[in-house]
């Protein structure tokens, strides 16, 4: 929204101030009636006040990413190119991260302590991890690991990238499933032993397909973190969103409106992530209701 | 089939501290049916949880149709396949349509296929009475209508004993007597049964064997016509008194 009505003062603007549409909005204390309309006169009075900044002046430039000129177009371009690398980042990092997070929540199940201690020391010690210095460690430190391994394995950022966030999710996702499945009531295993062969049919066909409904909000929360921490795949080199925007920024010299455009990317992601859960969560709610 | 179905002898079993089972003797006939009753938490559910290993037992014998129940796994599932389970909280499947609670056991454990199964789940929603309700989900019945399509569930397994852990005690009044009517039926039919219940009306009909439980100790057994007129012990008569009074 700002970008566009601070695209769509440039013309007037660069000369000089702008006396233009927002002249008019003061006068709208005059109209407010009752609180909630008060509090939208100061919305709208703090928001002009915002965009005469950007109108006015030296301290924005949003020909940088003004779609209608050549190189402006092209830099949008260049930016809105990251998204592909941070969606298949996030899409596959969140894949390992489930499946390797009920491999581990599963031991965390268990009626004997030793097995138990498994999932504990997994999770102790990779939740205690920074995302920063795991990133490191797997990009500059694992390689020479499988090198003195006698392995040939390199690690380009792309899989540098998503190993870290993989692996770095999937203790917190080993909780979220923990907690999910010791929330479906023990009648429910207990009503499955004669009917399930085993231990993996009685999870197949009874408590999974329970608890997966329940852990749909959080595990959502945790694909939307993996995509903003996605974002530290810049600092390997990977050509992600934020990637791009620091390699703008640093030819263009204008942080305010790229950064800008960037958090507006990201914003986009996530919101488009929001609905499709939000549409998930409504089909799977409306499965057990009948 | 052995004529003896479920053998306990000198069984115990402790909770931490709590000694929850003391020195339980019980024998079950084949076609027996058998009322557990006593105060809560004298230790009736746990007896009948630890015939199919729901808990375990710390010493003594259980035997269910000749097979000793221990800790190997072969055993507790061969024991457990004979044997079928209804809860007092239904415990059905809420993700699952009534046919599809119906037919996972026979499809998974049975190694059925689909349309013998569907067959077969069919039949048994009929003896329960409730045919009509077989693609709806558990959360649309009635308490009554869920604990008689846990019980379907069950004999959809096919099982040599079935065990009923306070089947009525989680439902409303007026659904009680079409859950008793079903189970009524099955006793007339020669299910081997145990029923841990507080229904005495149930009991004097359908029980051959009356089993009063008191601190982890069986009290009192004997036939309904004597246990109801005559109780040997003060516990028990204490206790039918109050049951019954009202």
């Amino acid at each position: 929204m700002a970008r566009m009505v601070g695209l769509a003062s440039l013309r007037s603007s660069r000369p000089g101030p702008d006396p233009g549409p927002h002249g008019r909005v003061p006068e709208a204390p005059g109209q407010a009636r009752g609180g909630r309309n008060r509090a939208a006169v100061w919305l709208a009075l703090a928001a002009v006040t915002f965009l005469s900044g950007c109108a006015s002046s030296t301290s924005w430039g949003w020909y940088v990413i003004d779609p209608r000129t050549p190189s402006g177009w092209t830099n949008i371009k260049f930016l809105a190119n990251g998204m592909g690398a941070t969606i298949l980042i996030s899409l596959i990092a969140s894949a390992i991260s489930i499946v390797l997070g009920l491999l581990v929540a599963l031991p965390g199940l268990s009626n004997r302590w030793g097995i138990r201690l498994i999932n504990r020391v997994y999770v102790e010690f990779i939740r205690s991890i920074p995302l920063l210095p795991m990133l490191f460690w797997v990009f500059y430190g694992l390689p020479i690991i499988f090198r003195s391994m006698g392995l040939d394995i390199p690690i380009d950022p792309f899989w540098g990238a998503i190993i870290t966030l993989a692996i770095s999710d999937s203790a917190f996702t080993a909780e979220i499933y923990r907690a999910g499945i010791q929330s479906i009531a023990r009648g429910q295993s207990e009503a499955a032993q004669p009917i399930g062969r085993s231990y993996a049919q009685t999870m197949r066909y009874v408590i999974l397909p329970q608890a997966i409904r329940r852990i749909l909000p959080p595990l959502a929360n945790q694909f939307i973190y993996i995509v903003k921490m996605s974002a530290f795949a810049s600092v390997i080199g990977m050509q992600e969103l934020t990637r791009r925007a620091n390699e703008l920024v640093v030819t263009e010299y204008r942080p305010l409106e790229i950064y800008t455009l960037l958090i507006l990317e990201y914003l986009v992601l996530v919101l488009l992530i929001s609905a499709g859960v939000r549409w998930l969560e409504r089909r799977m709610g409306s499965d057990e209701r009948g | 089939m052995t004529d003896t179905a479920i053998e306990m002898i000198g069984v115990n079993k402790w909770f931490g501290d709590f000694h929850v089972l003391k020195d339980i003797d019980l024998t079950v006939g084949a076609g027996e049916r058998v009322v557990v009753c006593g105060p809560s938490g004298s230790g009736k559910s746990t007896v009948v949880r630890c015939i199919n290993r729901l808990e375990a037992h710390q010493q003594g014998t259980i035997r269910v149709d000749g097979i000793e129940l221990t800790d190997d796994p072969k055993s507790v599932a061969a024991i457990r396949s004979e044997v079928g389970m209804v809860f007092q909280q239904f415990n059905l499947f809420p993700h699952l349509t009534v046919l599809q609670n119906l037919m996972l056991g026979p499809v998974k454990a049975r190694g059925l296929s689909r349309a013998e199964a569907e067959a077969r789940a069919r039949k048994y929603l009929d003896r329960v009475k409730i045919p009509e309700q077989a693609d709806k989900r558990p959360g649309q019945l009635s308490g009554g209508q869920q604990q008689r399509v846990a019980i379907a569930r069950s004999l959809c397994m096919e099982p040599k004993v079935m065990l009923f852990d306070e089947p009525t005690s989680a439902l409303d009044p007026e659904m009680i007597s079409e859950v008793l009517d079903v189970m009524v039926e099955l006793a007339l039919e020669g299910m081997t049964m145990v029923v841990v219940t507080h229904e005495m009306g149930f009991a004097r009909k359908v029980a051959d064997q009356m089993v009063f439980m008191d601190a982890g100790e069986i009290v009192e057994t004997g036939p309904p016509a004597q246990f109801f007129e005559a109780p040997r012990s003060e516990r028990c008569s204490k206790f039918l008194s109050q049951i019954l009074s009202h």
